[in-house]
């Protein structure tokens, strides 16, 4: 089985991007599984069903998602062998522009729009920065230079991927990045022992623990202050 | 090709005269460089070695160091490019149809210069055809046609790289959806591009843009309160010549607020390929030969003939009538029957 992990903001089109993709691989007879990570709510997974291919879903609720993903991964990747699949696609949303759900050994897919702005590659961390490749989405909507502009900016901070252009409502592209995802000599097994690309942010706070009250006595744990000092000259 | 081991030694200072274009880079990965510009990058970027700094700013050194060297690699080779290497024409040989029966013709060579027109109804494969151009299909795609760049089997490179895409594409849905003045949108994509006369490309941007539109308008104006027909004419300018690929992709260019003619001949003149999906017969006659597609497939190339050029005169004269009359509305006049002229 085939294991790839996509990744991207919310809204930024990984779903339409994947049931394209989806499309193209049912079309040369391979069985496709999707596991959707979100985190309160999520009815992306009928959308899948429609699509014909089996499909889990897992809503973190109170956790970090992309804790609750790499908790939850290898089960994820069991039951995908389980079921027979030959690809197996996740798919999360990187909530906090932070995180990368992504396993070293896996194809990691980041999924970004040309709406979010040019300025959107520099504020993501490693869910973008450590892509294998990048899919630039919404392209039909805006001008052929903010296009170029954006995936310059792309290609700045992550010069080793491959940078696509995916329509997510038409699937142009679609059928390209298909060729991209799916090597049938890759066979995955377990991922117990894979490391994360990158490590996950620490967060373990009184709030985490479900602390409500504000105020600094309520404060316990790993919590960092916003410097309020004016600045009087560079350090 | 740079290795880390090429630049880890080198000063901030000293890799920024070498390769004016890193400082961007820096920016991009939020380094801030302030007084530290004479260290070693090696030491620069020790920063990130410290566990918390790293989280903080979730980067490490190696990947950021491994990032550069593959950053400062692509752009030498982004700009040692010269013109010899440029695309000439693509060809495309014959694939199949949705029902799998060969595509009928037998080899198609579209050189610069030259505007092809792509006809068919909703469905029958015009966009599939666009996408085996773009990506230099080479019997992998679902159609099995072979795309040639230069008479040769196509690079991938123009795959997945962002500096080298193959098709460029103005459609009708496009929009403005930027902040900024005409002046600094086009100086944000100049820099991009690593251009070196920023400021006469602007100037030369800015000029044929106004020459399209019916319209004028000024460097200051904001590019999303540009009109459809104003913001069209940029969008045009500015690929025909600041992008660097060399296919121009057109979906129908609206009637409207711009000179479709003109419009044509700067793309032409700028040495694109122009392909041209429409059905308005002032376009589709300006092209030098159509490809009509059915049922996923080529189904004939028709060249554009004698006499259909002549009816083109006839067209753009009625075509002219209308937006004299488009004219005349907008300056408050009473349209007569004499405005018609026939």
């Amino acid at each position: 089985m085939n294991l790839v992990t996509v990744s991207g903001p919310p809204s930024s089109g990984k779903t339409a991007v994947i049931l394209k993709t989806i499309d193209s691989f049912q079309k040369r007879g391979l069985e496709v599984g999707v596991v959707k990570f979100d985190c309160l709510y999520t009815d992306d997974d009928i959308l899948y069903e429609k699509a014909g291919v089996k499909v889990k879903k897992g809503l973190s609720g109170s956790l970090c998602p992309d804790h609750y993903f790499v908790s939850n991964i290898e089960e994820v990747t069991q039951w995908g062998i389980k079921e027979g699949l030959d690809i197996l696609i996740t798919e999360s949303a990187g909530l906090c522009n932070r995180c990368s759900p992504y396993v070293k050994s896996v194809t990691a897919v980041c999924v970004i729009d040309n709406l979010s702005g040019i300025n959107t590659p520099k504020k993501i961390g490693p869910m973008l920065k450590s892509a294998d490749i990048v899919i630039i989405t919404k392209g039909d909507i805006v001008s052929q230079a903010e296009r170029e502009v954006f995936a310059s900016r792309v290609n700045t901070v992550n010069p080793g991927a491959s940078i696509m252009h995916v329509n997510g409502l038409t699937g142009q592209g679609a059928y390209e990045l298909s060729t991209l995802l799916y090597d049938e000599k890759i066979e995955v097994k377990t991922l117990v022992g894979e490391k994360l690309r990158f490590s996950m942010p620490s967060a373990l706070c009184s709030y985490c623990l479900g602390e409500t009250r504000i105020g600094e006595s309520y404060q316990m744990g790993n919590v960092r202050k916003i410097d309020m000092e004016d600045k009087k000259g560079k350090k | 090709m740079i290795t880390t081991r090429d630049i880890q030694q080198k000063t901030i200072a000293d890799l920024f005269e070498q390769y004016p274009f890193l400082p961007g880079f820096f920016e991009e990965n939020t380094l801030e460089v302030d007084g530290q510009i004479n260290e070693k990058l090696d030491d620069f970027l020790n920063i990130l070695d410290d566990e918390e700094e790293k989280e903080n700013r979730a980067m490490d050194k190696s990947q950021v160091m491994e990032s550069m060297a593959e950053y400062i690699t692509q752009m030498l080779a982004f700009l040692g490019e010269d013109e010899d290497e440029g695309v000439n024409s693509i060809t495309l040989l014959p694939g199949t149809n949705k029902s799998g029966e060969k595509e009928q013709f037998d080899e198609l060579t579209i050189n610069k210069s030259e505007i092809v027109c792509i006809v068919g109804p909703t469905g029958s494969g015009k966009s599939r055809l666009l996408a085996d151009i773009e990506w230099v299909a080479q019997n992998d795609t679902p159609t099995s046609r072979t795309i040639l760049v230069n008479g040769e089997k196509g690079d991938k490179k123009w795959r997945v790289t962002s500096g080298h895409k193959l098709v460029a594409q103005l459609s009708q849905n496009m929009n403005f959806v930027m902040d900024l003045s005409v002046y600094e949108f086009i100086e944000l994509h100049a820099q991009s591009r690593l251009v070196e006369d920023v400021e006469g490309v602007i100037n030369k941007i800015f000029e044929q843009a106004n020459n399209l539109a019916g319209e004028k308008f000024s460097l200051d104006t904001p590019i999303t309160s540009l009109s459809g027909g104003q913001s069209r004419a940029l969008m045009i300018a500015d690929t025909a010549i600041l992008s660097k690929s060399p296919i121009i992709l057109i979906d129908e260019i609206e009637n409207a607020g711009i000179d479709r003619k003109k419009a044509l001949e700067l793309l032409v003149g700028e040495e694109k390929i122009v392909l041209m999906a429409t059905h308005d017969p002032i376009l589709a006659l300006m092209g030098d030969r159509r490809i009509v597609i059915k049922n996923g497939g080529i189904h004939k190339v028709i060249d554009t003939s004698g006499d259909e050029q002549n009816l083109l005169s006839e067209l753009e004269r009625m075509d002219n009538v209308i937006q004299n009359m488009r004219t005349r509305l907008r300056h408050g006049e009473i349209i007569r029957q004499e405005d018609i002229g026939f």
